[in-house]
Protein backbone atom coordinates (compact mmCIF):
# COMPACT_ATOMS: atom_id res chain seq x y z
CA UNK A 1 0.00 0.00 0.00
CA UNK A 2 1.43 3.33 -1.18
CA UNK A 3 1.81 6.09 1.03
CA UNK A 4 0.80 9.66 -0.64
CA UNK A 5 2.25 12.96 1.24
CA UNK A 6 -0.39 14.96 3.35
CA UNK A 7 -3.15 16.56 1.59
CA UNK A 8 -4.31 13.62 0.37
CA UNK A 9 -7.62 13.87 -0.42
CA UNK A 10 -10.68 12.56 1.74
CA UNK A 11 -12.29 10.35 -0.99
CA UNK A 12 -8.96 8.12 -0.88
CA UNK A 13 -8.99 7.38 2.54
CA UNK A 14 -13.06 6.95 3.17
CA UNK A 15 -12.68 4.31 0.55
CA UNK A 16 -10.90 2.40 2.25
CA UNK A 17 -14.13 1.57 4.59
CA UNK A 18 -15.72 0.17 1.87
CA UNK A 19 -12.62 -2.28 1.22
CA UNK A 20 -14.47 -5.77 1.46
CA UNK A 21 -11.95 -8.63 2.50
CA UNK A 22 -11.68 -10.27 5.90
CA UNK A 23 -11.88 -7.64 9.38
CA UNK A 24 -7.95 -8.59 9.28
CA UNK A 25 -6.81 -6.64 5.70
CA UNK A 26 -10.00 -4.18 6.84
CA UNK A 27 -8.15 -3.49 9.96
CA UNK A 28 -4.58 -2.87 8.35
CA UNK A 29 -6.15 -0.83 5.31
CA UNK A 30 -7.99 1.32 8.02
CA UNK A 31 -4.82 1.80 10.50
CA UNK A 32 -2.88 2.75 6.88
CA UNK A 33 -6.24 5.21 5.83
CA UNK A 34 -6.35 6.27 9.44
CA UNK A 35 -2.37 7.03 9.72
CA UNK A 36 -2.97 9.26 6.80
CA UNK A 37 -6.09 11.25 8.21
CA UNK A 38 -3.79 11.94 11.27
CA UNK A 39 -0.96 13.50 9.55
CA UNK A 40 -3.03 15.81 8.11
CA UNK A 41 -2.78 17.83 10.73
CA UNK A 42 0.90 17.94 11.40
CA UNK A 43 3.50 19.76 9.33
CA UNK A 44 5.12 17.95 6.31
CA UNK A 45 8.78 18.03 8.34
CA UNK A 46 7.40 16.17 11.79
CA UNK A 47 5.84 13.70 8.94
CA UNK A 48 9.30 12.50 7.40
CA UNK A 49 10.86 12.28 10.78
CA UNK A 50 8.17 9.83 11.65
CA UNK A 51 7.95 8.20 8.59
CA UNK A 52 11.84 7.36 9.54
CA UNK A 53 11.16 6.55 13.18
CA UNK A 54 8.13 4.88 12.55
CA UNK A 55 9.96 1.37 11.63
CA UNK A 56 8.81 0.12 15.30
CA UNK A 57 5.49 -1.57 14.66
CA UNK A 58 4.01 -2.73 11.35
CA UNK A 59 0.95 -0.48 11.49
CA UNK A 60 3.12 2.73 12.94
CA UNK A 61 0.29 3.89 15.44
CA UNK A 62 0.84 7.17 15.62
CA UNK A 63 -2.55 8.71 14.92
CA UNK A 64 -2.48 12.15 16.71
CA UNK A 65 -5.42 15.01 17.43
CA UNK A 66 -5.09 17.56 14.54
CA UNK A 67 -5.35 21.16 15.13
CA UNK A 68 -8.27 23.09 14.79
CA UNK A 69 -8.31 25.83 11.78
CA UNK A 70 -9.93 28.41 14.53
CA UNK A 71 -9.29 29.33 18.35
CA UNK A 72 -11.34 27.38 20.77
CA UNK A 73 -13.19 30.83 21.39
CA UNK A 74 -14.15 31.86 17.78
CA UNK A 75 -17.18 29.78 17.14
CA UNK A 76 -19.27 31.50 19.83
CA UNK A 77 -21.76 32.44 20.55
CA UNK A 78 -22.96 29.35 18.68
CA UNK A 79 -20.05 26.84 20.52
CA UNK A 80 -18.63 28.22 23.55
CA UNK A 81 -15.06 27.83 23.68
CA UNK A 82 -15.09 26.34 26.75
CA UNK A 83 -17.19 23.07 24.99
CA UNK A 84 -14.48 23.84 22.20
CA UNK A 85 -11.49 23.27 23.99
CA UNK A 86 -13.13 20.20 26.17
CA UNK A 87 -14.65 18.28 22.85
CA UNK A 88 -11.21 18.94 21.35
CA UNK A 89 -8.14 17.98 24.08
CA UNK A 90 -10.90 15.70 26.25
CA UNK A 91 -13.41 13.90 24.08
CA UNK A 92 -11.32 14.27 20.73
CA UNK A 93 -8.09 12.87 22.61
CA UNK A 94 -9.54 10.25 24.11
CA UNK A 95 -10.89 8.13 21.16
CA UNK A 96 -7.52 8.98 20.03
CA UNK A 97 -5.44 7.27 22.74
CA UNK A 98 -7.87 3.94 23.20
CA UNK A 99 -7.63 3.73 19.46
CA UNK A 100 -4.48 3.60 19.37
CA UNK A 101 -4.60 1.01 22.25
CA UNK A 102 -7.19 -0.98 20.68
CA UNK A 103 -4.81 -1.47 17.65
CA UNK A 104 -1.88 -2.13 20.32
CA UNK A 105 -4.22 -5.08 21.52
CA UNK A 106 -5.38 -6.00 18.07
CA UNK A 107 -1.36 -6.51 17.03
CA UNK A 108 -0.80 -8.40 19.87
CA UNK A 109 -4.02 -10.74 19.46
CA UNK A 110 -2.87 -10.98 16.15
CA UNK A 111 0.84 -12.11 16.59
CA UNK A 112 -0.76 -14.57 19.63
CA UNK A 113 -3.34 -16.18 16.65
CA UNK A 114 -6.10 -15.23 19.19
CA UNK A 115 -9.11 -15.04 16.56
CA UNK A 116 -11.32 -14.59 19.76
CA UNK A 117 -9.59 -11.80 21.05
CA UNK A 118 -9.05 -10.20 17.36
CA UNK A 119 -13.22 -10.21 17.03
CA UNK A 120 -13.93 -8.95 20.46
CA UNK A 121 -11.46 -5.98 19.43
CA UNK A 122 -13.62 -4.73 17.23
CA UNK A 123 -15.94 -3.00 19.13
CA UNK A 124 -13.27 -1.04 20.61
CA UNK A 125 -11.77 -0.38 17.17
CA UNK A 126 -14.87 1.08 15.39
CA UNK A 127 -15.89 2.92 18.89
CA UNK A 128 -12.61 4.83 19.01
CA UNK A 129 -11.85 5.02 15.61
CA UNK A 130 -15.53 6.06 14.14
CA UNK A 131 -14.93 9.04 17.07
CA UNK A 132 -11.35 9.92 15.39
CA UNK A 133 -12.70 9.53 11.71
CA UNK A 134 -15.93 11.76 12.57
CA UNK A 135 -14.61 14.59 15.13
CA UNK A 136 -11.27 15.15 12.40
CA UNK A 137 -14.25 15.52 9.77
CA UNK A 138 -16.89 17.77 12.16
CA UNK A 139 -13.93 20.42 13.09
CA UNK A 140 -13.22 21.11 9.36
CA UNK A 141 -17.13 20.93 8.73
CA UNK A 142 -17.30 24.32 11.59
CA UNK A 143 -15.10 27.59 10.80
CA UNK A 144 -15.74 31.16 12.70
CA UNK A 145 -18.45 33.51 10.83
CA UNK A 146 -15.39 35.65 9.76
CA UNK A 147 -13.81 33.11 7.82
CA UNK A 148 -16.95 31.71 6.03
CA UNK A 149 -18.88 30.16 8.44
CA UNK A 150 -22.67 30.32 7.84
CA UNK A 151 -22.30 31.59 4.73
CA UNK A 152 -24.75 29.50 2.33
CA UNK A 153 -22.93 27.14 0.07
CA UNK A 154 -22.83 27.89 -3.74
CA UNK A 155 -22.17 26.00 -7.19
CA UNK A 156 -22.86 22.50 -7.62
CA UNK A 157 -23.45 21.77 -4.07
CA UNK A 158 -25.84 24.46 -3.83
CA UNK A 159 -27.89 23.23 -7.12
CA UNK A 160 -28.10 19.41 -5.83
CA UNK A 161 -29.40 20.44 -1.85
CA UNK A 162 -32.20 22.34 -3.83
CA UNK A 163 -32.80 19.42 -6.30
CA UNK A 164 -32.71 17.36 -3.69
CA UNK A 165 -34.50 18.65 -0.92
CA UNK A 166 -36.16 22.12 -2.28
CA UNK A 167 -34.04 24.23 -0.47
CA UNK A 168 -31.13 25.07 2.14
CA UNK A 169 -33.82 25.98 4.86
CA UNK A 170 -35.69 22.77 4.31
CA UNK A 171 -32.27 20.56 4.41
CA UNK A 172 -31.36 22.53 7.49
CA UNK A 173 -35.12 21.83 9.06
CA UNK A 174 -35.20 18.19 7.92
CA UNK A 175 -31.17 17.60 9.40
CA UNK A 176 -32.51 19.41 12.90
CA UNK A 177 -35.73 17.38 13.33
CA UNK A 178 -33.87 14.32 12.65
CA UNK A 179 -31.09 15.48 14.89
CA UNK A 180 -33.66 16.39 17.86
CA UNK A 181 -35.43 12.88 17.51
CA UNK A 182 -32.37 11.20 18.11
CA UNK A 183 -32.41 8.78 20.88
CA UNK A 184 -29.33 8.66 23.12
CA UNK A 185 -26.05 9.54 21.13
CA UNK A 186 -25.19 9.72 18.12
CA UNK A 187 -24.64 12.16 14.72
CA UNK A 188 -26.95 13.74 11.99
CA UNK A 189 -24.97 13.70 8.37
CA UNK A 190 -25.86 15.12 5.01
CA UNK A 191 -24.01 12.48 3.10
CA UNK A 192 -23.22 11.72 -0.73
CA UNK A 193 -24.69 7.89 -2.13
CA UNK A 194 -21.68 7.92 -4.72
CA UNK A 195 -23.36 5.36 -6.79
CA UNK A 196 -26.96 7.30 -7.13
CA UNK A 197 -24.86 10.55 -7.32
CA UNK A 198 -27.86 11.95 -4.11
CA UNK A 199 -27.61 13.77 -1.52
CA UNK A 200 -29.03 11.91 1.71
CA UNK A 201 -29.78 13.21 5.29
CA UNK A 202 -28.89 10.16 7.61
CA UNK A 203 -28.18 9.40 11.66
CA UNK A 204 -25.71 7.55 13.07
CA UNK A 205 -25.66 5.96 16.62
CA UNK A 206 -22.63 6.29 19.09
CA UNK A 207 -19.64 6.86 16.89
CA UNK A 208 -20.33 4.36 14.08
CA UNK A 209 -19.23 6.16 10.78
CA UNK A 210 -21.17 6.70 7.76
CA UNK A 211 -19.69 5.06 5.86
CA UNK A 212 -21.13 2.17 7.68
CA UNK A 213 -24.67 3.06 6.23
CA UNK A 214 -22.80 3.59 2.66
CA UNK A 215 -22.67 7.24 2.18
CA UNK A 216 -19.55 9.57 2.12
CA UNK A 217 -19.91 11.90 5.01
CA UNK A 218 -20.21 15.63 3.93
CA UNK A 219 -21.19 17.25 6.96
CA UNK A 220 -21.76 15.94 10.34
CA UNK A 221 -22.97 17.69 13.07
CA UNK A 222 -22.12 15.68 16.63
CA UNK A 223 -25.37 15.38 18.73
CA UNK A 224 -23.60 13.45 21.67
CA UNK A 225 -24.38 15.80 24.80
CA UNK A 226 -20.82 16.43 25.25
CA UNK A 227 -21.33 18.57 22.43
CA UNK A 228 -23.57 21.26 23.89
CA UNK A 229 -24.85 20.19 27.39
CA UNK A 230 -22.19 22.73 29.18
CA UNK A 231 -23.97 25.56 27.21
CA UNK A 232 -27.29 24.59 25.94
CA UNK A 233 -28.03 22.01 28.62
CA UNK A 234 -30.98 19.63 27.78
CA UNK A 235 -32.43 21.89 25.07
CA UNK A 236 -30.88 20.45 21.67
CA UNK A 237 -32.83 22.57 19.51
CA UNK A 238 -31.75 25.32 20.21
CA UNK A 239 -28.00 23.76 20.02
CA UNK A 240 -28.82 22.62 16.47
CA UNK A 241 -30.37 25.54 15.75
CA UNK A 242 -27.28 27.51 16.42
CA UNK A 243 -25.22 25.63 14.70
CA UNK A 244 -25.69 26.32 11.51
CA UNK A 245 -24.11 29.78 12.16
CA UNK A 246 -20.79 28.70 12.02
CA UNK A 247 -21.02 25.61 9.24
CA UNK A 248 -18.49 26.10 6.69
CA UNK A 249 -20.24 25.21 4.06
CA UNK A 250 -17.12 25.56 1.69
CA UNK A 251 -15.36 22.37 3.31
CA UNK A 252 -19.04 20.41 2.81
CA UNK A 253 -18.82 21.74 -0.96
CA UNK A 254 -14.97 20.50 -1.51
CA UNK A 255 -15.80 17.41 -0.11
CA UNK A 256 -18.97 17.04 -2.53
CA UNK A 257 -17.06 18.12 -5.29
CA UNK A 258 -14.31 15.50 -4.65
CA UNK A 259 -16.68 12.40 -4.46
CA UNK A 260 -18.87 13.23 -7.89
CA UNK B 1 -23.62 15.72 42.66
CA UNK B 2 -24.32 19.84 42.45
CA UNK B 3 -27.57 21.09 43.22
CA UNK B 4 -27.46 22.34 39.55
CA UNK B 5 -27.55 18.92 38.16
CA UNK B 6 -30.07 17.77 39.87
CA UNK B 7 -32.02 20.85 39.03
CA UNK B 8 -31.67 19.96 35.36
CA UNK B 9 -31.21 16.50 35.57
CA UNK B 10 -34.65 16.24 37.97
CA UNK B 11 -36.58 19.72 36.57
CA UNK B 12 -36.16 19.27 32.93
CA UNK B 13 -34.72 16.27 31.49
CA UNK B 14 -36.95 13.68 34.03
CA UNK B 15 -39.96 16.10 34.13
CA UNK B 16 -39.61 16.52 30.19
CA UNK B 17 -39.81 12.88 30.17
CA UNK B 18 -43.03 12.33 32.43
CA UNK B 19 -44.92 15.38 30.40
CA UNK B 20 -44.21 13.99 26.98
CA UNK B 21 -45.48 9.97 28.05
CA UNK B 22 -48.47 11.85 29.35
CA UNK B 23 -49.15 13.39 26.19
CA UNK B 24 -48.15 10.42 24.29
CA UNK B 25 -50.98 8.07 26.26
CA UNK B 26 -53.70 10.19 26.44
CA UNK B 27 -56.77 8.58 25.57
CA UNK B 28 -54.27 5.12 24.57
CA UNK B 29 -54.89 2.10 25.74
CA UNK B 30 -51.91 2.99 27.84
CA UNK B 31 -53.57 5.62 29.98
CA UNK B 32 -54.16 4.63 33.42
CA UNK B 33 -51.22 2.05 33.58
CA UNK B 34 -48.47 1.25 35.47
CA UNK B 35 -45.18 2.83 34.40
CA UNK B 36 -43.67 -1.02 34.97
CA UNK B 37 -46.20 -2.52 32.51
CA UNK B 38 -46.25 0.52 30.18
CA UNK B 39 -42.39 -0.04 29.95
CA UNK B 40 -42.46 -3.95 29.69
CA UNK B 41 -46.22 -3.81 26.70
CA UNK B 42 -44.28 -1.08 24.24
CA UNK B 43 -40.57 -2.93 24.50
CA UNK B 44 -42.95 -5.19 22.03
CA UNK B 45 -40.11 -7.81 21.93
CA UNK B 46 -37.27 -5.39 20.30
CA UNK B 47 -39.56 -3.30 18.43
CA UNK B 48 -40.73 -0.42 20.62
CA UNK B 49 -43.44 1.12 20.28
CA UNK B 50 -43.34 5.47 20.60
CA UNK B 51 -44.12 5.10 23.97
CA UNK B 52 -40.86 3.28 25.01
CA UNK B 53 -38.42 5.96 25.18
CA UNK B 54 -40.29 8.35 27.44
CA UNK B 55 -41.78 5.56 29.86
CA UNK B 56 -38.51 3.64 29.93
CA UNK B 57 -36.72 6.75 30.66
CA UNK B 58 -39.15 7.94 32.93
CA UNK B 59 -39.16 5.01 34.93
CA UNK B 60 -35.03 4.67 34.78
CA UNK B 61 -34.65 7.88 35.74
CA UNK B 62 -37.40 7.57 38.91
CA UNK B 63 -35.00 4.38 39.86
CA UNK B 64 -31.76 6.39 39.72
CA UNK B 65 -32.82 9.66 41.64
CA UNK B 66 -34.83 7.11 44.57
CA UNK B 67 -31.03 5.41 44.42
CA UNK B 68 -29.15 8.24 46.09
CA UNK B 69 -29.06 9.64 49.13
CA UNK B 70 -26.65 12.12 50.68
CA UNK B 71 -23.42 10.62 52.72
CA UNK B 72 -24.51 7.46 51.18
CA UNK B 73 -22.20 5.27 49.23
CA UNK B 74 -19.36 3.07 50.77
CA UNK B 75 -19.86 -0.98 51.91
CA UNK B 76 -23.02 -1.79 52.36
CA UNK B 77 -24.76 -3.96 55.56
CA UNK B 78 -27.58 -5.99 55.64
CA UNK B 79 -28.93 -8.61 53.52
CA UNK B 80 -27.59 -7.14 50.45
CA UNK B 81 -24.10 -6.94 51.86
CA UNK B 82 -24.50 -11.08 52.57
CA UNK B 83 -25.95 -11.57 49.05
CA UNK B 84 -23.00 -9.65 47.51
CA UNK B 85 -20.36 -11.77 49.85
CA UNK B 86 -21.77 -14.92 48.88
CA UNK B 87 -22.93 -14.39 45.12
CA UNK B 88 -20.35 -11.62 43.55
CA UNK B 89 -17.39 -12.75 45.98
CA UNK B 90 -16.95 -9.55 48.04
CA UNK B 91 -17.79 -6.04 48.23
CA UNK B 92 -14.61 -4.93 46.34
CA UNK B 93 -15.33 -7.17 43.60
CA UNK B 94 -18.77 -5.76 42.93
CA UNK B 95 -17.15 -2.30 42.77
CA UNK B 96 -15.27 -3.82 39.81
CA UNK B 97 -17.69 -5.67 37.77
CA UNK B 98 -19.76 -2.32 38.23
CA UNK B 99 -17.07 0.35 37.35
CA UNK B 100 -16.32 -1.89 34.26
CA UNK B 101 -20.14 -1.86 33.36
CA UNK B 102 -20.33 1.72 33.73
CA UNK B 103 -16.89 2.24 31.85
CA UNK B 104 -17.59 0.16 28.98
CA UNK B 105 -21.44 1.49 28.01
CA UNK B 106 -20.45 3.06 25.16
CA UNK B 107 -22.38 5.96 24.52
CA UNK B 108 -25.85 7.08 26.58
CA UNK B 109 -27.09 4.13 29.01
CA UNK B 110 -27.11 2.53 32.64
CA UNK B 111 -24.94 0.26 34.57
CA UNK B 112 -27.13 -2.01 37.34
CA UNK B 113 -26.75 -3.85 40.10
CA UNK B 114 -30.15 -6.45 39.95
CA UNK B 115 -31.71 -9.82 40.12
CA UNK B 116 -31.83 -12.62 37.62
CA UNK B 117 -33.36 -15.46 38.74
CA UNK B 118 -32.27 -15.52 42.22
CA UNK B 119 -29.04 -14.38 41.23
CA UNK B 120 -26.95 -11.03 41.47
CA UNK B 121 -25.79 -9.59 38.69
CA UNK B 122 -23.99 -6.42 37.77
CA UNK B 123 -25.51 -5.22 34.07
CA UNK B 124 -25.28 -2.38 31.17
CA UNK B 125 -27.75 -1.18 28.99
CA UNK B 126 -27.84 1.28 26.24
CA UNK B 127 -30.09 4.34 25.64
CA UNK B 128 -33.60 3.78 27.36
CA UNK B 129 -33.58 0.02 27.86
CA UNK B 130 -33.74 -1.40 31.20
CA UNK B 131 -33.27 -5.16 32.37
CA UNK B 132 -37.00 -5.41 33.65
CA UNK B 133 -37.94 -6.30 29.82
CA UNK B 134 -35.28 -9.27 30.47
CA UNK B 135 -37.88 -9.88 33.60
CA UNK B 136 -34.90 -9.25 35.92
CA UNK B 137 -35.39 -7.34 38.53
CA UNK B 138 -33.39 -4.18 39.02
CA UNK B 139 -32.00 -3.19 42.96
CA UNK B 140 -29.62 -0.27 42.00
CA UNK B 141 -28.85 2.32 38.82
CA UNK B 142 -26.65 4.68 37.82
CA UNK B 143 -27.15 6.62 35.11
CA UNK B 144 -24.14 7.10 32.76
CA UNK B 145 -25.77 9.41 30.11
CA UNK B 146 -23.12 12.22 29.46
CA UNK B 147 -26.24 14.98 31.17
CA UNK B 148 -25.86 12.86 34.20
CA UNK B 149 -22.24 13.75 34.86
CA UNK B 150 -21.06 16.20 31.96
CA UNK B 151 -21.71 19.77 34.22
CA UNK B 152 -19.57 18.26 37.51
CA UNK B 153 -17.09 15.86 35.93
CA UNK B 154 -17.30 17.01 31.95
CA UNK B 155 -15.90 14.06 30.22
CA UNK B 156 -14.45 12.01 33.24
CA UNK B 157 -16.99 9.63 33.17
CA UNK B 158 -14.98 6.82 35.60
CA UNK B 159 -14.29 9.74 38.50
CA UNK B 160 -18.15 10.50 38.40
CA UNK B 161 -18.41 6.88 38.90
CA UNK B 162 -16.40 6.41 41.78
CA UNK B 163 -18.83 9.28 43.43
CA UNK B 164 -21.13 7.46 43.48
CA UNK B 165 -19.88 4.31 45.40
CA UNK B 166 -17.70 5.69 47.69
CA UNK B 167 -20.92 8.89 48.54
CA UNK B 168 -24.47 7.97 47.23
CA UNK B 169 -25.33 4.92 46.92
CA UNK B 170 -28.81 4.35 48.81
CA UNK B 171 -27.92 0.76 50.31
CA UNK B 172 -31.40 1.08 52.81
CA UNK B 173 -33.58 0.99 49.25
CA UNK B 174 -31.65 -1.18 47.84
CA UNK B 175 -32.36 -3.92 50.98
CA UNK B 176 -35.98 -2.60 50.71
CA UNK B 177 -36.02 -3.76 47.06
CA UNK B 178 -34.33 -6.74 47.78
CA UNK B 179 -37.04 -7.53 50.28
CA UNK B 180 -39.67 -7.06 48.04
CA UNK B 181 -38.09 -9.12 45.35
CA UNK B 182 -38.27 -12.09 47.11
CA UNK B 183 -42.10 -12.19 46.94
CA UNK B 184 -41.50 -12.20 42.74
CA UNK B 185 -38.48 -14.67 43.07
CA UNK B 186 -38.00 -18.08 43.38
CA UNK B 187 -35.86 -19.27 46.43
CA UNK B 188 -36.17 -22.83 45.97
CA UNK B 189 -37.16 -25.17 48.57
CA UNK B 190 -37.93 -23.62 52.11
CA UNK B 191 -36.19 -24.65 55.05
CA UNK B 192 -38.74 -27.23 56.50
CA UNK B 193 -36.87 -27.05 60.31
CA UNK B 194 -38.20 -23.88 60.54
CA UNK B 195 -41.47 -25.01 60.47
CA UNK B 196 -43.48 -26.53 63.19
CA UNK B 197 -44.10 -30.17 62.34
CA UNK B 198 -46.17 -31.25 64.89
CA UNK B 199 -48.54 -28.19 64.71
CA UNK B 200 -52.27 -29.25 63.78
CA UNK B 201 -53.66 -28.26 60.79
CA UNK B 202 -56.50 -27.08 61.10
CA UNK B 203 -59.78 -26.46 58.99
CA UNK B 204 -61.27 -22.63 58.52
CA UNK B 205 -64.38 -23.92 60.50
CA UNK B 206 -62.00 -25.36 63.50
CA UNK B 207 -59.87 -22.31 63.70
CA UNK B 208 -63.14 -20.08 63.68
CA UNK B 209 -62.59 -18.62 60.50
CA UNK B 210 -65.86 -16.99 58.47
CA UNK B 211 -65.47 -18.39 54.34
CA UNK B 212 -68.00 -16.92 52.59
CA UNK B 213 -69.38 -18.70 49.66
CA UNK B 214 -68.58 -16.86 46.27
CA UNK B 215 -72.54 -16.44 45.06
CA UNK B 216 -71.16 -15.57 40.90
Amino acid sequence: MTRHLAGSRPSDILGFFCFGGSILSGGVAMASAMTRLGRRGIGSARWSSMAVAGQQSRASHSFTLPDLDYDYGELEPAISGEIMKLHHTKHHQTYITNFVKALEQLEQAEKDGNAEAIVKLQGAINFNGGGHVNHSIFWKNLAPSKSGGGEPPEGKLASAIKDEFGSLEKLIAKMNADGAALQGSGWVWLGLNKDLKQLAVQTTANQDPLASKGLVPLLGIDVWEHAYYLQYKNVKPDYLKNIWKVINWSDVSSRYEANL
Amino acid sequence: MSKKTLEVHWGKHQRGYIENLNRQIANTPFEGYLLEDIVKISYNRGSPQPAFNNAAQAWNHDFFFTSLKPGGGKSPTGEIAELIDKQLGSYDNFVKEFKLAAASQFGAGWAWLALKEAKLVVEKTPNAINPLIWDHIPLLVLDVWEHAYYLDFQNNRPDYVSTFLEHLVNWDIVNARLDRAKAFMNWGEPDWDLFDKDADILTYEEAGIDVVEDSS
